[in-house]
């Protein structure tokens, strides 16, 4: 007994190291799992309060460039909407509803990057809710809190998106190599799909978090042997350097089709 | 509390805000940020308790964390250059225990300073870089991002430490 007690006093020090190291450590394991949420996370009322008081004072940085690409979009949707100004829009069909939010934390330089937006739960924003810019996939929603939520960005080691070639449907996983925040990569695509540098990639219908088509990348380069398609670099539509604002998308059939998965 | 309580506490706020809210938004060449709250642990006083000290740096680090969403990933790093300050610190001053006491930053020669800091801050971004990636395939990344991350860090915590000395400590 009074050797453990020599034992503790003699090493307390590299005790009490090992033991918060031990905590440290296990929140980043936690961390890197997809399913589990974090537990240190900047969607808090105090982080997220101070990001969001920042990001209001640095916000002028980023401004022209969001107001040109909101300028563009709605362009899009006008001509879109002028296209179908004689169908009688049923609401009940809609499927999907958009909530408008603002990135206050953005990280792009790491392995696994994790975004900051300003909505959470009292404005609609659940947990595995696809997030699209208007200019393509940004990723899908982590941990919320009443006002914040955190977003796990594309360029992250653990995303994996279904993507399809839009010219011939042919999917694969999208993912993050870790290497350049302009590049994702295109795994598991089949050896049929015939593929060229330029294709277009788009979001599969396959998952319940992004409706289908929209863009994600044009293909960069890849390598092929044997047909077997290697490496493809996807080139990203999107500037994860420079968001701005994002839409979550709210799957209206999401629940009915879990539901229906789970009783399988 | 004492002065030096308060000082302590302000500079932990104000390091972490200034790191969480301006320097991690920084991207010099696109991807370096320098981690400048590792100042907190050079500066911490030497005669307080070595517990309380560990302590507070493992908290330093989970307030980044916290801004951040890295984890414990800065926790981890800051814990671990907080645990070896004490033997670098008789490595490099190369003398016995009973003088750290009067131990002060800017009493000592700059080569000292120096390397203390640099070698101190090396260990903190391998251990943070290491842990991030945490693949044997990616070490060349790890390695590049350390150093540059280093130089830059060692940089803003060279000209931090001149730029608040004390003008009655000359």
């Amino acid at each position: 007994m009074q050797q453990i007690a020599y034992f503790i006093e003699k090493y307390k020090y590299f005790l009490l190291f090992l033991f918060l190291e031990g905590i440290a450590i296990s929140f980043t394991i936690q961390n890197h799992s997809y399913h589990k949420s974090q537990f240190i996370n900047s969607a808090n009322a105090v982080s997220g309060g101070l990001l969001s008081k920042s990001m209001s004072i640095f916000e002028y940085r980023i401004l022209k460039d969001d107001n040109l690409r909101l300028a563009n979009e709605n362009a899009k949707l006008r001509t879109l909407l002028d296209l179908q100004q004689n169908i009688i829009i049923d609401t009940n069909a809609i499927k999907n509803t958009f909530i408008t939010a603002k990135v206050i934390q953005n990280s792009y330089t790491k392995r696994n990057n994790i975004l900051t937006i300003n909505k959470g739960t009292l404005d609609g924003i659940n947990i595995d809710m696809g997030v699209v810019s208007s200019i393509g996939v940004v990723g899908v929603v982590k941990n919320v809190s009443n006002n914040y939520a955190t977003i796990l960005s594309i360029l992250n080691s653990k995303s994996k998106i279904n993507a399809k070639l839009k010219k011939n449907g042919y999917f694969g996983t999208l993912a993050w190599n870790g290497e350049s925040y302009h590049n994702s990569q295109l795994l598991d695509i089949q050896r049929q799909a015939n593929i060229a540098i330029g294709d277009t990639i788009v979001t599969g219908g396959k998952s319940i978090l992004f409706p289908e088509n929209i863009p994600i990348g044009t293909i960069k380069s890849f390598n092929s042997t044997n047909k077997r398609y290697r490496n493809i670099e996807i080139e990203l539509f999107m500037d994860m350097s420079n968001i701005g604002y994002i839409y979550a998308i709210q799957n209206k059939d999401k629940e009915e089709i879990l539901e229906l998965q789970r009783n399988d | 509390m004492t002065r030096e309580t308060l000082i302590l506490a302000f500079r932990f706020v104000f390091l972490v805000l200034l790191q969480t809210l301006l320097l991690n938004n920084i991207y010099f060449f696109g991807y370096i940020n320098p981690n400048l709250y590792i100042l907190f642990v050079f500066l911490y006083p030497i005669k307080t308790k070595r517990s309380l000290f560990l302590v507070v740096s493992f908290l330093l680090g989970l307030s980044i964390d916290l801004f951040s969403n890295t984890g414990g990933l800065n926790a981890a790093a800051t814990l671990l250059s907080a645990y070896v300050r004490f033997p670098i610190l008789k490595l490099i001053l190369n003398s016995k225990d009973t003088d750290f006491k009067f131990f002060n930053l800017n009493q000592e020669p700059f080569l000292k300073v120096i390397s203390y800091v640099a070698i101190l801050t090396f260990i903190h971004h391998l251990s943070l870089f290491s842990l991030e990636y945490f693949n044997i395939k990616e070490i060349r990344t790890i390695f590049h991002k350390t150093t540059t991350n280093s130089i830059f860090t060692i940089l803003l915590i060279i000209i931090s430490i001149y730029l608040t000395k004390k003008k009655s400590n000359n």
